[in-house]
């Protein structure tokens, strides 16, 4: 087991270096940084000094040695647009990334998993068929197009819920916080379902195929010959079984949310990652793009890592493949 | 009052090509105590029954008529909630295979503590206690420390035993065993076998035992109903039924079950497939003609002293793999250092239990598996086994394989045409002579099959029926030695008898040198001429087959032959439908 960690760590290490090159290059190569820093007026003697200062013109294998070091103490440089250091502008806009993207994920298995045990164990009433052409839709409409739609009914016609920003959020340290006001919590909901409706629809989805075929197995047979009550037999025996490829599933996922909020966040105003990313991407702003490349890379590696690691707790057989048998 | 009692049961299935009754008229009763075999093939509506008095039939059946009685009660009227209620407490179910039927995620703790807790009042240390009485009683070892471990710290056997425990723990009157001892070496059935003989006599539970295999029912049961077709052929007390057997299909059966204590030439007494003739008997003679000179044209002339066909020395077969690029290689020696000669025209016989390194010999023969060592002569000509076969070596066609499933060895999108006509394509075998449709019918007909059969797709074949399609395919490479893995354990066994038969006839008629791996010592005995026994990837006794079965040497032989169902209930194998008309 401790092995296999190490392992996993020496892989995960292997990735973001692959990613910070990337990031690196993209830094370095697209676009000449001085010529996106300076003004048109800047001498050319004032711009190979700012270059030489810079450091712009030591071998590449140097620069990037330092671009890594900078990385490792969490010195992503400096926005070419608002000149703010890039690591306090991503630490600012995290807490409303990470808060939207943990509701939906909330919202997607709160009720993912439930509709898709009851539409596996229903099978062929006329509300677990309702449910999938439901989902049909929520997987095939694009997640702006829901969004606006969402707008437009609750914000527009209803006029009960706010359509943009966060509202108000309390600050415990550096972490603004959504969770502990009213206004924070309804400025969430819009936001959240719009980026939960799709991965409740994959939820439900994969739980409802993954529980059927669970209970065609022996075991489950069994179970239900030694009189075992169903509700043991549903929700312990074949729910646990059905669970491993969900996780894998539901980590992958989480990653695509924080990753791809972008659309949410900009259709709704968010002031999180994916907001300030698409800013920069307007304003040609490398430095906070190729951050941002990094810091994702980096949370995706992260969330990979504890969903292998809870298959360890869910599988016996995991680790132990060569155990003896008798 | 007998504990299970079955009167004219009806059971029908609703399917889309309309309605097919599965169990006709069927009744039987049984005993505290007793042990009820309910034999047949494969169709025959045994599992249907147990299925039925378990109350889990599938959604599109149901029973039509007939009642089913448990301990005095009608029980085949029950709704599903009232059922429940009887399951485990009452009736009880072991299933046939001991790797599925446990929960992979589940201690066998969980497994039984929540079974008992479920039907007795008791608290979690009693209901602990009572568990690891159960697991003693089933003979697991050091029970107390197993009981924490989870299913696959188990071996097959091992599995078995707990999922026996696990249907005795809830103390019902009725266990349903269907196929107990399928899935199991010989060794294990027989301790299974003997276990639950004994749970039967001591804790007084029935057990209904639903099988296809006639050692298995001579060993343990007491009575027997043997089905067909979802009739109900025959049925009585064990030996008198399996000894003076009334019916013609009875007779069928027992004279096509392979004996341990003797050797016959042919299976007889059987009735042939309905669809179509024997090889024997096939009746254009033109066509056979065809067969015969596509067979054995360019064929050294084999006369005189035996010549050895293939030889094997020496034989080494290891396999690495490495679990992850970090890992270290892992070796395994699936073979060490065997020895093994097939005579022209003779049967080698491999035996072994699961994983002794029978397929990996054959694999390694026609070039699947690289040996590490060893050498190997094809008609005293050397192949190189050490590395990969060039595709155009000459094993590569004269070798030819005929494989233990025939539902999976055939294409199922290929029309049998093509699937006989491939290797004719591939080997290039074709060059202007005999036109190609002319040599796949041929085939088709020396394996018993007509014509028509060419058109039509794999599905539509019953299994006996593709392994003749699977004998077709190998004979059309014309080759000279056959590799037959297992060729019928995936059969019922009139069929395997008739398909024993073809393979048999096949090598008489095309002088065929076959090495047949099998773990069934009595069919073994009906085709080798000599056996080599094989144990963890060695060879223990290799000799004649005729002495081997009556004086083994070796101690893990005499265990294989005296671990084998003893079938002396049965009446003289084949002829007896001859003697009462």
């Amino acid at each position: 087991m401790f092995r296999f960690i190490l392992i996993r760590l020496a892989q995960s290490i292997f990735v973001m270096f692959v990613v910070s090159l990337i990031a690196f290059s993209l830094f370095r190569f697209v676009g000449d940084p001085v010529a996106q820093m300076v003004g048109q007026e800047t001498s050319i003697q004032d711009q190979e000094r700012l270059r030489e200062r810079l450091g712009l013109n030591d071998p590449v294998p140097v620069q990037f040695v330092r671009f890594l070091r900078d990385l490792g103490t969490g010195n992503f440089g400096f926005s070419y647009r608002t000149r703010q250091p890039i690591g306090e502008m991503f630490l600012d806009r995290m807490p409303a990334t990470l808060e939207l993207s943990f509701v939906s994920l909330l919202i997607s298995l709160a009720f993912g998993i439930p509709a898709g045990i009851y539409t596996a164990l229903k099978r062929g009433r006329f509300s677990s068929s309702a449910m999938l052409i439901l989902t049909l839709i929520g997987v095939s409409v694009p997640t702006f197009v829901i969004g606006i739609f969402l707008i437009y009914i609750f914000g527009v016609q209803l006029t009960v819920l706010p359509t943009f920003g966060r509202g108000e959020t309390i600050a415990i340290g550096w972490w603004k916080t959504n969770f502990l006001t009213v206004e924070g919590l309804r400025a969430l909901v819009l936001p959240a379902l719009t980026l939960g409706i799709y991965q409740l629809a994959l939820t439900m989805r994969l739980v409802r195929s993954e529980m059927l075929e669970v209970l065609r197995t022996d075991y489950i047979k069994f179970a239900v010959a030694r009189g075992l009550n169903y509700r043991s037999i549903y929700f312990h025996h074949a729910l646990k079984n059905s669970m491993m490829p969900v996780i894998t599933i539901v980590g992958l996922q989480l990653g695509g949310i924080i990753a791809f909020s972008i659309v949410t966040e900009s259709v709704f105003q968010w002031p999180g990652m994916g907001l300030l990313f698409l800013e920069s991407i307007q304003f040609v702003d490398i430095p906070v793009m190729s951050s941002y490349l990094v810091i994702i890379a980096f949370l995706f590696v992260i969330i990979n890592l504890i969903v292998d690691l809870l298959y360890f707790v869910i599988d016996p057989r995991i680790g132990s493949a060569t155990d003896s048998q008798i | 009052m007998p504990v299970l009692e079955i009167k004219n049961l009806d059971v029908k299935f609703s399917t889309r090509f309309g309605d097919h009754e599965a169990v006709k008229n069927f009744s039987c009763s049984l005993d505290a105590g007793q042990i009820h075999g309910l034999v047949g093939e494969s169709g025959a509506g045994k599992s249907t029954i147990g299925s039925a008095i378990l109350g889990i039939l599938p959604e599109n059946a149901q029973i039509t008529s007939g009642s089913i009685q448990l301990n005095g009660r009608e029980i085949s009227k029950l709704d599903n909630r009232a059922y429940h209620r009887l399951r485990g407490g009452e009736i009880s179910m072991i299933l046939q295979d001991p790797q599925t039927s446990l929960n992979p995620l589940l201690t066998i703790e969980n497994h039984l503590v929540e079974t008992i807790l479920q039907h007795q009042n008791l608290s979690e240390e009693q209901a602990l206690e009572q568990a690891i009485g159960y697991l003693q009683q089933v003979g697991i070892p050091e029970p107390e420390q197993r009981i924490k471990q989870y299913p696959h710290q188990f071996s097959g056997g091992m599995r078995q035993r707990v999922v026996i425990a696990l249907a005795i723990c809830s103390r019902p009157s009725l266990i349903i065993a269907d196929e107990p001892t399928t899935a199991l070496d010989v060794a294990i059935q027989k301790q299974i076998l003997s276990l639950i003989r004994n749970l039967a006599r001591e804790q007084e539970v029935a057990v209904l035992l639903i099988t296809h295999d006639m050692g298995v029912i001579a060993e343990i049961t007491n009575t027997i109903s043997i089905l067909h077709n979802g009739h109900n052929v025959e049925d009585g007390e064990t030996p008198d039924v399996l000894g003076r057997p009334q019916k013609n299909y009875t007779r069928n059966l027992i004279s096509a079950v392979p004996r341990i204590d003797r050797r016959l030439d042919r299976f007889s007494g059987l009735l042939e497939e309905p669809v179509n003739g024997s090889a024997a008997e096939i009746s254009h003679t033109q066509t056979k003609e065809v067969a015969r000179t596509w067979l054995l044209e360019n064929r050294s002339a084999s006369a005189g002293a035996k010549p050895q066909s293939l030889e094997i020395s020496d034989l080494s077969v290891v396999f690495s793999s490495r679990p992850s690029l970090f890992e270290k290689k892992l070796e395994f020696q699936a073979l060490n250092r065997v020895n093994l000669t097939v005579r022209a025209g003779e049967t080698l016989g491999l035996v072994g239990e699961s994983g002794s390194g029978k397929s990996t010999v054959a694999k390694t023969i026609v070039g699947i598996h690289q040996a590490k060592s060893g050498n190997m002569t094809f008609k005293s000509r050397n192949v190189d086994i050490l590395r990969k076969r060039k595709r155009d070596d000459p094993t590569r066609r004269s070798v030819q394989m005929i494989f233990q499933d025939p539902y999976s060895s055939l294409n199922n999108r290929w029309k049998i045409y093509d699937i006989i006509a491939e290797p004719l394509r591939f080997y290039n075998l074709l060059d202007g002579g005999t036109p190609e449709d002319k040599i796949v019918s041929a085939m088709i007909e020396l394996v018993g099959l007509t014509t028509e059969s060419l058109y039509k797709y794999p599905h539509q074949f019953s299994g006996g029926q593709r392994q003749r399609i699977a004998i077709a395919r190998a004979l059309v490479a014309r080759p000279e030695f056959l590799i037959c893995d297992e060729p019928t354990s995936a059969l019922d066994v009139t069929v395997q008898a008739i398909i024993l038969n073809l393979i048999k006839d096949i090598q008489d008629q095309f002088n065929l040198s076959i090495l047949f791996i099998s773990h069934d010592l009595p069919v073994i005995r009906q085709m080798a001429d000599d056996i080599a026994v094989m144990k963890a990837g060695e060879i223990v006794e290799y000799g004649p087959s005729e002495p081997f079965f009556t004086q083994p040497q070796h101690a893990y032989s005499q265990g294989l032959l005296a671990d084998i169902p003893s079938l002396d209930l049965l009446g003289p194998p084949g002829g007896i439908a001859e003697d009462r008309p």
